[in-house]
């Protein structure tokens, strides 16, 4: 079932990191700019409009990302046709900044990585705007939603296709805009207008880091365009590169929800579940993983960074899988889920040379599948009044049976069933875990368990089991315009697998990424793909048992192990950052402003109590008698007199 | 020319006009006092020209005069307001303007 693992290519120990020498932009690579600005002026127009644009703006906005859409397919189709030396293509469209020697232009990279993303950015995006126009049809600032989503689109396309770290940047805090404006969509929800602060301030951490790497790059290279840094990376000193490494894993923590910056990614399914789909599943949150992929050339060269980023992506992949076990919200069970198959990209990520290509093999099928089970989510959120509680539902295959059967395709594909895209995907990921490492290989394999296990108790309590639905609710399909992307996306979890076969992917990906040398995994890989599928059979089991065969209880149980009460509690993420950051943050603060009070400011009005108090006593001289006055003027004059005589006779 | 005894009487009558001012309630009494600092200093200023022989001094005593005149004339007119309102001249009684 498993694809064969070349062999003797081994042999070629000698990493070759591949450096970005683009060439130029010719044919419909020329319009490179048009996908990024097509989004772009949409939003701009929906934006601006106001409501002159109420009626047509969700047709508009769509038309925008299928326009790029199709372009991107323009060019992936005549990327397809060059050789593999010419399918790095650059557009330098203007010079952004220029002071003294330092010039950053803004310039574009289309190379076969990139186009990729833009291919998923648009072609799910387009979807998902489809799928907008029935979900948000009865929200009267629906036109303003769209105009959001085109500008996130915007923002993600810039992040993916600039060829300078800057450009990332910039695209980087766009979607960190887009990212809050839609989380705090309905801002008139309290919990949804702090779960977009979280989400914000949670991701200036990570910012920081992703600026400070951006500054050691310019100060150690003098430059932070691709081309510049990959030339140059392989000289810098390993220092300054685990430092840069490190500083941009930090960057991709943030914006990827991995340990210890995951803590805003299940608040923010307060959003629209469209936008839970589009950014906090499909595209922006990979972005951390982009960024590890892209900057290959400088974590082949940073040892301990590359070594973090496995550390953080195990945890991460675990942290996630446990959360989702215990929770009943349906979105949060997806965003747990989110959260750990991000650790598994990332864990791909930080195998090196071995496994980028297998991480964006995941990164898309997790794009289908995933964002197919979170409009699939909000499908039945639509059937059931907008209850996301699990414990309300129950038996709705038969009142939702398109919704159901496209759900069921992303659960095969995540769960890993075989034949479907995401065994292809985490298979490869863990084969090349266990290759590198036996114990990063068991715990990768045991978070598919666990990821076996919390999907089937969410599909088991959605569709299967009794009716526990609200008094009142009447589940129905939801409308073709909600439903047909459904089907695109749940083919695409089926068929999503595709892209290996022959291994395309990787061979696709080696212009960018560097040549495999595969090293063998301990054991064979056709016994690892069957210790996998034996695992992945286990968990469903366990749900199967723990909660298909009993009664769901409508309530949640609360006489229930530590364990159960830690993953509810998302594994304490948040008491762990109250405690180890805003807690000594406020005590920090309160005492510097005790200092303050007591000690500068206790100076500062000292000093003009004194004075008040001199006065106090001096103004008595302004006794009202005329003569007394008359008297000091004499003395006074007398004392001039005196000084002259004085300073003349000297 | 010899000019000690004409400063000598200037400066006592300045003197008397100082105490005068310092020492005596009356505000009429002071008024006049200050007219006699004034005359004391006027009578420093011409001796002083007559001694350097240019008129500077003199043309400064005719200043001094003009100003003590228009003096006189505000002067006497609010201390006759001041006893029209208070009944009294005295200048420790009008001591309303203080801390």
């Amino acid at each position: 079932m498993s694809s064969p693992i070349p062999l003797l290519s081994s042999l070629a120990a000698e990493t070759h990191v591949p450096v970005v020498s683009p060439g130029t932009a010719d044919g419909v690579f020329s319009l490179a700019w048009l996908v990024i600005v097509l989004p772009l002026a949409g939003a701009a127009i929906l934006l601006l409009g106001g409501r002159r644009t109420n009626a047509w703006g969700h047709l508009l906005g769509t038309a925008t990302v299928a326009g790029s859409f199709v372009l991107g397919l323009l060019m992936f189709f005549s990327m397809l046709g060059r050789e593999v030396g010419e399918r790095q293509v650059g557009q330098h469209l203007f010079t952004w900044i220029e002071a003294g020697g330092f010039t950053v232009g803004m310039d574009l990279l289309v190379d076969p990585l990139s186009i990729l993303f833009v291919l998923l950015i648009t072609g799910v995006g387009s979807l998902i705007h489809l799928y907008s126009i029935g979900y948000m049809a009865h929200d009267e600032r629906r036109r303003r939603f769209f105009g959001y989503l085109n500008l996130f689109i915007a923002a993600m396309l810039m992040l993916v296709l600039a060829a300078d770290y800057l450009g990332i940047f910039l695209g980087w805090e766009g979607v960190g805009l887009a990212s809050y404006l839609l989380i705090g969509f309905w801002q008139h929800k309290p919990s949804a207008a702090a779960a977009a602060k979280k989400a914000f301030v949670m991701n200036r951490i990570g910012d920081i880091g992703m600026s400070l790497a951006i500054m050691l790059m310019f100060v150690t290279f003098g430059t932070t365009a691709f081309a510049g840094v990959s030339a140059a990376a392989s000289g810098g000193s390993e220092n300054t590169m685990n430092a840069i490494g490190l500083l941009l894993l930090l960057g991709a923590c943030g914006k990827s929800a991995q340990v210890p910056l995951q803590a805003w990614l299940l608040d923010a399914m307060e959003g629209p579940t469209p936008v839970s789909a589009l950014i906090h599943a499909a595209t922006m949150v990979t972005a951390g993983v982009y960024l590890v992929t892209r900057s290959n050339f400088i974590f082949e060269n940073a040892p301990v960074a590359q070594t973090a980023v496995v550390a953080v992506a195990v945890v991460t992949l675990l942290w996630g899988a446990i959360i989702g076990c215990a929770k009943d919200d349906i979105k949060k069970v997806l965003a747990g889920s989110t959260m750990s198959q991000i650790g598994y990209m990332m864990l791909g990520a930080g195998l090196g040379v071995a496994g980028y290509a297998f991480a964006i093999f995941h990164l898309l099928t997790h794009g289908f599948f995933k964002a197919n089970m979170f409009l699939g989510a909000g499908s039945v959120m639509h059937a059931t009044d907008d209850d996301v509680d699990m414990r309300h539902y129950g038996a709705l295959a038969r009142a939702v049976p398109i919704t159901f059967l496209t759900f069921a395709m992303g659960y095969l594909a995540i769960i890993g069933f075989p034949g479907f895209s995401g065994f292809w995907s985490k298979d490869k990921i863990i084969e090349t875990a266990f290759a590198d490492n036996v114990w990063i290989g068991v715990a990768a394999t045991i978070g598919a368990g666990v990821t076996a296990f919390y999907m089937t108790r969410l599909m088991l309590m959605t569709f299967f089991t009794k009716e526990r639905w609200e008094p009142g609710v009447h589940p129905h399909e939801s409308p073709k315009v909600m439903t047909i992307p459904l089907m695109v996306l749940a083919a695409l979890s089926l068929l999503g697998g595709l892209l290996l076969a022959g291994n395309w992917i990787t061979d696709w990906l080696t212009p960018v990424v560097g040549e495999a040398h595969h090293e063998h995994p301990p054991i064979p890989a056709w016994a690892l793909t069957l210790i996998i599928v034996v695992v992945v059979a286990a968990g469903v089991a366990v749900a199967w048992f723990t909660i298909g065969r009993t009664e769901v209880p409508r309530e949640a149980p609360t006489d229930v192990s530590v364990f159960t009460r830690a993953a509810r509690a998302d594994l304490y993420g948040d008491a762990i950052n109250e405690g180890l950051v805003i807690n000594p943050g406020r005590h920090a603060v309160t005492g510097l402003m005790a200092f303050d009070t007591s000690v500068i400011d206790a100076a500062v009005e000292g000093q003009a109590s004194g004075v008040s108090g001199l006065a106090m006593v001096y103004r008595k001289v302004q006794n009202g008698f005329v003569r007394s006055y008359a008297l000091s003027i004499l003395v006074g004059a007398a004392l001039v007199v005196a000084v002259m005589l004085v300073v003349n006779a000297g | 020319m010899n000019t000690e005894p004409y400063i000598l009487l200037s400066a006592i009558l300045f003197t008397i006009g100082c105490v005068g001012v310092l020492v005596r309630r009356n505000a009429i009494v002071v008024f006049m006092c200050v007219e006699l600092m004034l005359n004391a200093s006027n009578l420093a200023l011409v001796t002083f020209a007559k001694a350097n022989g240019n008129l500077d001094g003199q043309i400064a005593a005719f200043f001094v005069m003009v100003v003590a005149a228009a003096e006189v004339v505000v002067g006497l007119a609010i201390i006759m307001t001041i006893f029209r309102t208070r009944r009294s001249a005295s200048v420790d009684d009008a001591s309303l303007l203080k801390y």
